[in-house]
């Protein structure tokens, strides 16, 4: 069963998305949504998939800290490597989670993390590749309320 | 094995005991139609034999538990087992009406098979079962997997923190375990446990927090029949979510499916010529699980209480699926031919209580184990003219037993109770005990809240319950049921998406529907936050009961199930 504090957090991370939609045209400028996040990372490039590989809980145990994973398939050599890789959290008021960097050096590209999220949705992970393509994945995790199972 | 002349003895005392019932059947006739070697009759395969135990929930004695009659499956598990109740599944698998296996599986005629078959499970019947087997195939052929939900479920495994299911599994000598309620006695508790137990406490996806190490081993190995055997076990992925984090703050699970296709490979590559996942992830899940981990041969699943006549043959993975509160016993024979399986047979064997010899040193046991608590355990608190139960996706009789207390105890004008799939069976016209309470209770965080939410929060908890119920995919279901609500009435559209499944809530104390924007006082039980202030479930439940007289409860008529 739920919990009053579990509630109260629900109920004011509802809230929290309630405020965003009503002055949405003043905020539009101040915060960019997930797609112009990806717009201005990519410059508007194609967007492939299959390399990157997110690694989420399907549901979040606690969303105040869920745990993220990345990874890369890369050779990581100086003429063919990860450069960047953005982490994206779509459905927080404020969606940029991190932004990591990699060099032929850095050996894998690979990286972890603990992020919050506000309510259900989708983890966003793109990888910018040193030839400027770039690789995508996309994850949902759910957050509950939570607590009636047996 | 019983001596033949023990058990030409010991039948000749329970026909004695068996006359005076009317039905279909008597009793007595239905006892002379089936004996322990008709339910022990197998067609044995190979050199390896797998028995299952799961979700006994605490329950030492034999037990009534009526099967559901609503099992709602969702997208691509709509209208398959075990998504499928009372003749639909007799039709589906050909089980004829007013069998053993009718009564065991379904609820049809249940009450009048009730009284013909009488109860099943006991955890000295069970024993007498496995040693039959034992014997029978050889030990060096055997393996016994406790699918978990062991401890927790009873008066006396709430009094004893588990000991008593401890102390009495101990007999019975598994080869491995895994969990889920076990969790909520406490990481202490469990760890002290484990390290007298015995024989390994498995979980692939349990780590730690904050090194993200694995807190258990994942893998047993075994010879069995000339063969190498591994074992991986899996808890249920959300007890976090489920059950209070708070009592094992260090402990994150998950399903984890990359790290068990790890172990699995890892399984193989140190010679395991049979994989068996021992998994507490519920049927949905273990029935998606073989589409995203290959090399599993055979997943003995738990947790979600459904029961399968036979392993269902999901790629090249079989899965069985054992039922709950020792009902069954799963078995599993495997024929292996140059590493791998190439036959196999399955059953679930019904614990037909009254027709199977007591197993001695384990009836000694449950005495002794419940021997401090045997005269508050029989006290009788009231007494039913109505069939009550819990079992279904919905509200059941005893739920709403529960749910009039809650409101009428603690001066609520809703309640909420959990979807819990555990709690047995009263039939109509029996004494409600000590046990019988407890049976639906027993927990270590019984406290009743007594809340204010809106009508609109109520929705939106209904909805949040709701999607882990029938989200079409299986790996984001919990494995309860829907929470069970008193003093309101609402339609549910499974089929639908979070937010759109529920409708038409109405305050049925005034037949209005219920305002989103006015407060409402809930009560409600088994809440997972820590710190949570009220008196305990059952003593509430106890008092109402007391003061009502003879319950008369009816199936509930204001949840509306839309298709």
């Amino acid at each position: 069963m739920l919990n009053r504090r579990d509630l109260i957090k629900y109920g004011s991370a509802g809230a929290a998305v309630a405020v965003l939609g009503v002055p949405q045209l003043a905020l539009a400028e101040t915060v960019p949504t997930t797609d112009d996040r990806i717009k201005e990372f990519t410059g508007g490039a194609q967007i492939g998939e299959g390399k990157v590989s997110l690694s989420t809980p399907e549901i979040a145990e606690n969303g105040n800290t869920v745990p993220v994973e990345v990874s890369v398939e890369s050779p990581m050599t100086a003429e063919d490597h990860v450069a960047e890789v953005l982490i994206l959290a779509d459905g927080n008021p404020r969606p940029g989670v991190a932004t990591f960097k990699f060099t032929e050096m850095s050996g894998e590209a690979f990286a972890s993390t603990r992020i919050r999220l506000a309510m259900t949705q989708d983890v966003v992970a793109v990888a910018k590749m040193s030839d400027g393509t770039f690789q995508m994945a996309r994850n949902t995790v759910k957050v509950t309320i939570g607590g009636c199972g047996g | 094995m019983i001596s033949r002349r023990d058990f030409l003895q010991w039948t000749a005392v329970a026909g004695a005991f068996a006359t005076g019932y009317s039905g279909g059947l008597t009793r007595a006739a239905a006892q002379q139609k089936i004996t322990q070697n008709d339910l022990l009759r197998f067609d044995s395969k190979g050199t390896i034999t797998l028995l299952h135990l799961t979700d006994i929930h605490a329950q030492l004695k034999p037990i009534y538990f009526r099967p559901p009659d609503t099992n709602i499956g969702v997208g691509a598990f709509e209208g398959i087992p075990p998504h499928l109740v009372g003749q639909t599944f007799l039709d589906h698998f050909g089980i004829e009406n007013g069998t053993m296996l009718a009564y065991a599986h379904t609820m049809v005629d249940y009450v009048n098979l009730a009284r013909s078959y009488g109860k099943l499970g006991g955890l000295d019947r069970t024993a007498t079962l496995v040693k039959a087997i034992r014997a029978d195939r050889g030990e060096d052929k055997v393996l016994l997997l406790d699918g978990g939900d062991t401890w927790q479920g009873s008066y006396t495994s709430l009094q004893t923190n588990g000991q008593d299911m401890v102390d009495c599994m101990k007999l019975l000598k598994p080869d491995a375990m895994v969990g889920h309620w076990e969790f909520t006695f406490g990481a202490d508790r469990v760890e002290e446990i484990i390290e007298n137990m015995g024989y390994p406490f498995l979980a692939s996806n349990i780590f730690d927090n904050e090194w993200d190490e694995p807190v258990f081993e994942h893998t047993a190995f075994y010879e069995k029949g000339g063969h190498k055997v591994a074992v991986i076990g899996q808890a249920m992925p959300y007890t976090p979510i489920a059950n209070p984090r708070w009592m094992f703050p260090q402990w994150s699970f998950g399903i984890r499916a990359d790290v068990l296709q790890a172990n699995v490979d890892a399984a193989r590559e140190a010679g395991a010529e049979v994989v068996v996942l021992l998994s507490h992830n519920g049927f949905d899940v273990d029935q998606k699980l073989p589409t995203v981990v290959n090399g599993v041969d055979v997943i003995l699943t738990g947790h979600t209480h459904d029961a399968v006549p036979k392993a269902i043959e999901i790629g090249s993975t079989l899965v069985l699926s054992s039922g709950s509160h020792g009902k069954y016993l799963g078995r599993v024979d495997l024929e292996v031919k140059g590493g791998k399986v190439v036959g196999h047979n399955s059953h679930l064997i019904p614990v037909l209580s009254d027709a199977i010899k007591p197993d001695q040193e384990m009836s000694t046991k449950i005495d002794e184990v419940r021997a401090p608590y045997e005269e508050e355990c029989s006290r009788v608190i009231g007494k039913t003219e109505s069939l009550l139960y819990r079992r279904g996706n919905f509200n059941g009789t005893w739920d709403d037993v529960i749910c009039d207390a809650l409101i009428e105890q603690r001066d609520a004008e809703l309640s909420f109770s959990p979807g819990f799939r555990w709690g047995t069976t009263n039939l109509p016209g029996s004494d409600i005990t000590v046990d019988d309470l407890y049976n639906q209770t027993s927990m270590s965080y019984p406290s009743v809240y007594r809340l204010e939410f809106s009508g609109s929060q109520i929705k939106e908890i209904l909805e949040d319950v709701c999607d882990n119920l029938f989200n079409k995919d299986p790996f984001f279901q919990q494995g309860g049921d829907m929470v069970r609500v008193g003093g309101m009435g609402y339609t549910c559209a499974p089929k639908e998406s979070i937010g759109n499944r529920i409708s038409d809530m109405t305050f049925l104390k005034t037949g209005e529907p219920i305002d989103p924007n006015r407060n409402y006082v809930v009560a409600g039980w088994a809440s997972v936050n820590e710190g949570v202030e009220g008196p305990a479930v059952w003593d509430l439940v106890e008092a109402h009961i007391k003061a009502r007289g003879a319950l008369k409860t009816q199936p509930n008529q204001s949840v509306k199930v839309l298709l």
